[in-house]
């Protein structure tokens, strides 16, 4: 259960978002916004959206109609890149690691926007360049001993198992120290002990670094029992926002997922 | 303007450049298969070339030498697949890639190792004369020789371009192509198949050598055509036969007008590079080429 | 026994962000530096120096170029004795046209321009993946050496295209011995080798291998793409471009184009597979093993010629050098991937148990 989190005004609005591949729509004016603080759970069937709402929200994906408004800021669209830099990480479905890098090095590109040395300093090392790569290394220690990883951090991903490298993704993010963080089911794949360890972990980062969380998951019982609010998707379209409580209980909602004939 | 001259610089151009695809149609071949660009196709026109005029030059007469040399691009076919292809199964595309380019050494090596590095002359019977009634007509020299090649180009796009429409190895080729272990899992003899398409592309590659031997001589500088057939490639798109004839009929005529009509501005000598730079400014504009699928990055 | 790390603690991050953390690492690596600056030139004869020890240098240093670009970064490129031409080439006309600069700062600026070339010839990579990539650098590679012959400016209009390379006089110290040549080469190497590793063990390598291993994330974690890869193609043609400039001054003695053919680039593409792709050190084993295998075969067929008696003829030799060449990257490829480098590190880890087994 959710202790009453002091979550403030909505620091990202999705308003009337759609978005089409060819044929095929992923999205239709979809609209709900996430407030400041909060942890907010994007669920709904296969195929619903979901991943396609992330990468829209952080600008891989460009939506043919409306607009994400971030920090008060609103725009049709947005690079990747921009969105990094406004305070927005993620994790990927499918874990998007640099696969030929060691787990602090995978960890240390996110923090690559703090860093201000250019190539010509970090040839010499010596000097500028070096504090920088020490204090960055020491912040990024900081987020090793957090996620309990300390023994893989000389090892390249490639070779670590499934539920590890979610956690060094996860670590990758939080390096960027952002301001909002989307993880896209983060759990997927693990164990009940891992899935556990995950959930604290969420929940530490939104406690102690305040920031805000959405995230898309499968498992019910995780979303019910971290989030504060669900946003509820099914074919591109809202169908469903609200407490968890509230949304368990939407006859729409049960429907979606066991499958009514339409 | 002289338009008599034009048009011969244009037909000139467009018969190389169905030349070119000539060599272009094995590397569709191969790729559209497996999925594996084979930078040694070069040498295998080479190989192909040289194993024929050697043993010609033994004595035995052209048939005969055809079905051999045939035969040993089979073998070399199944070879490639079984010690250079399966050991790299999985591996990204660009290692294989870069595997292809040490098999082209290897097989440049091999041929002059074993028939020495003396160019030969290889006569098909056909002259390189310009068709009569064309030049006493309009003024226009086609050669002869150039029209056989593209007739022969011609049947080969044809023969292809049906066999894999409307066979069932064809099909089968179509969905290996696609992936590998689809394919495997309605039960495919994946070894098979990529087995027969090097043999078949071996054969295009005779062929080919066959075209360009008599055309320039059997020497070395053959397994640089190879290079010339990238640019084709990429206007074509790698898996489409119909793009192979028409990106080499392009490559062709602009490079051939470019280097009669530019050339002489700049001090000659363009069409060591045009045709590439050509495809660059292709690609920057559409990067899947003309009949290529275009490709969507998803996370 | 010998490699062991007991005992070597790290006590704080710069301990462990060292070049070389083993203790034994350091000493082998500066009893190597020693060896190669001072008994090196006391002992090897003018053969050894001028036509073996000196290329394998500046070949390395080009392979460091090549492995910047297409092993750290991931771009596939075919143009590398282009960059190479066009550093040379630049390094003649600077030194000749502004003699008072002196040769380092012609070398820097020779480097620059194959920089520069670099760059308007990396501009297709921000579109274009993988190996229509390579054929894009083909272009370059074709159009560079077509220009550098055609635009009479550059090879000072000289009618042969072959220019003799002016004598290097640094601070009225002349390079014209081939001990002095390979001190030099030995020298500018070394440095450039270890801004390239501080490079790359740096943000801007870890930015080359994020866009090399997955681009779109690296972009949505804020790595700049575009210019990444620009940076990428601008450094590797400075190294590229330095490594033309000495292997025209220090190494051939002329700046011609026919040294710079599409066959060097693929003999640097090789280096850089064998000895190990995105790996310093890699790109000198590379470069090492590929010098010395022409030599290694002369030396067997010379003496199984002498043993049996047989004739092997130069044709021979060098058929069998090319299918060796290719066999090995065939070979390296399906075994070890990333190169003799790969394979050195395993033989370290195995030297550090040993003579344990496990």
């Amino acid at each position: 259960m959710t202790d009453a989190r002091r979550t403030g005004k909505p620091i990202l609005t999705v308003e009337e978002v759609s978005l089409s591949f060819g044929g095929v729509k992923a999205l239709q004016g979809v609209s709900f916004d996430v407030r400041e603080h909060e942890i907010r759970a994007i669920i709904g069937p296969n195929g619903a959206g979901k991943s396609s709402m992330l990468n829209v929200i952080n600008g891989v994906y460009h939506p043919q109609q409306g607009t994400i408004a971030f920090k008060g800021r609103k725009r049709h669209d947005v690079d990747p890149h921009e969105a990094a830099q406004q305070g927005i990480a993620r994790t990927f479905q499918n874990i998007a690691l640099f696969r030929g890098m060691t787990v602090l090095d995978n960890i240390m590109t996110g923090r690559n926007l703090k860093m201000k040395c250019n190539f010509l300093q970090q040839a010499l090392y010596w000097g500028s360049a070096q504090r920088e790569e020490l204090e960055h290394r020491a912040k990024v220690e900081e987020i090793v001993d957090f996620l309990e990883i300390q023994h893989i951090r000389k090892t390249p991903v490639g070779r670590l198992p499934y539920g590890l490298q979610k956690r060094v993704e996860l670590g990758r993010a939080l390096a960027a120290e952002p301001t909002m963080l989307l993880l896209d089911e983060p759990m997927s794949g693990m164990n009940l002990e891992e899935k556990q360890d995950m959930s604290r972990f969420i929940l530490d980062v939104n406690d102690q670094f305040g920031t805000t969380i959405v995230l898309i998951e499968h498992d019910m019982s995780v979303v019910m029992d971290i989030s504060d609010r669900v946003v509820v998707l099914n074919y591109g379209r809202k169908i469903a926002d609200g407490t968890p409580d509230e949304v368990r209980a939407n006859p729409a909602v049960i429907d979606a997922y066991l499958g009514v004939a339409h | 303007m002289n338009v008599a001259f034009f048009f011969e610089v244009l037909i000139g151009g467009l018969l190389a450049g169905v030349m070119y695809s000539l060599v272009a149609l094995g590397f569709v071949l191969i790729y559209k298969a497996s999925g594996v660009f084979n930078f040694a196709q070069g040498a295998m026109v080479f190989l192909a070339a040289l194993t024929f005029v050697s043993i010609m030059k033994m004595g035995i007469n052209f048939w005969l030498a055809l079905a051999i040399t045939l035969g040993v691009m089979v073998v070399l076919g199944i070879g490639i697949e079984k010690i250079v292809l399966r050991p790299l199964v999985n591996q990204p595309p660009i290692t294989l890639f870069m595997a292809t380019i040490g098999l082209a050494f290897v097989l440049e090596g091999l041929s002059q190792l074993v028939w020495g590095s003396q160019p030969h002359g290889l006569e098909l019977g056909i002259p390189d004369v310009p068709m009569e009634w064309l030049s006493q007509k309009w003024n226009i020299n086609v050669s002869q020789f150039e029209l056989f090649a593209a007739g022969v180009a011609a049947a080969m796009v044809a023969a292809l371009a049906l066999f894999f429409q409307y066979t069932r190895i064809g099909r089968a080729l179509r969905a290996v192509a696609d992936d590998h272990q689809a394919a495997l899992a309605v039960g495919i003899p994946l070894k098979h198949i990529w087995a027969i398409v090097w043999a078949v592309a071996g054969f295009v590659a005779l062929v080919a050598g066959l075209m360009w031997g008599a055309r320039n001589g059997v020497q070395f500088a053959l397994t640089f055509i190879a290079l010339k057939a990238l640019p084709v490639l990429i206007l074509g798109g790698f898996e489409s036969v119909p793009g192979a004839i028409v990106g080499g009929l392009i490559i062709g005529a602009s490079e051939k007008l470019a280097e009669v009509y530019i050339g002489p501005m700049v001090g000659g000598g363009i069409e060591s590079w045009f045709a590439y730079v050509i495809a660059l400014l292709f690609l920057l504009v559409r990067p899947q080429g003309l009949f290529g699928e275009k490709i969507i990055d998803r996370v | 026994m010998l490699y062991r790390e007991a005992g070597q603690f790290k006590a704080t991050y710069a301990q462990d962000q060292q070049i070389f953390p083993i203790r034994q690492d350091r000493i082998a690596f500066a009893l190597l530096l020693a060896a190669a600056f001072i008994v090196v030139p006391l002992i090897a004869n003018q053969y050894w120096l001028s036509a073996i020890l000196t290329p394998f240098l500046i070949l390395s240093l080009a392979t460091l170029g090549l492995n910047i670009l297409t092993g750290y970064a991931g771009q596939l490129s075919l143009g590398t004795a282009a960059f190479m031409a066009v550093g040379a080439f630049m390094a003649y006309n600077f030194v000749l046209r502004m003699p008072w600069l002196g040769v380092i700062p012609s070398f820097i600026l020779a480097g620059l321009c194959a920089a520069a070339v670099g760059i308007v010839f990396g501009l297709p990579s921000l579109r274009i993946k993988g190996f229509y990539l390579a054929v894009a650098t083909l272009a370059c590679q074709f159009f560079v050496l077509w220009a550098i012959q055609r635009i009479g400016w550059i090879t000072n209009y000289s009618a042969s295209g072959v220019i003799t390379a002016q004598k290097i006089e640094i601070f009225a110290y002349a390079f014209d011995t081939p001990v002095r040549k390979y001190l030099l080469t030995l020298a500018i190497v070394a440095v450039m080798a270890l801004l390239a590793k501080n490079l790359m063990r740096s943000e801007t390598g870890r930015a080359f291998m994020a866009v090399r291993d997955m681009d779109v994330a690296a972009s949505v974690i804020g790595i700049p793409i575009m210019k990444t890869k620009l940076l990428a193609f601008a450094i590797s043609s400075f190294y590229c471009g330095v490594a033309g400039g000495l292997y025209a001054y220090t190494y051939l003695g002329t700046v011609e184009p026919e040294a710079f053919t599409l066959d060097l680039s693929f003999r640097i593409l090789f280096m850089v597979i064998i000895g190990g792709v995105g790996s310093i050190l890699g790109s000198f084993m590379g470069a090492a093993f590929i010098t010395l295998l022409p030599i290694f075969l002369s030396v067997l067929f010379g003496g199984i010629s002498h043993a049996t008696g047989m004739e092997i003829s130069h044709a021979v030799v060098s058929n069998l050098e090319v299918i060796i060449f290719g066999g090995l990257i065939i070979f390296f490829l399906i075994v070890e991937p990333q190169g003799l480098a790969r394979l050195w590190q395993i033989a370290k880890e195995k030297l550090r148990l040993w003579p344990f087994p496990h």
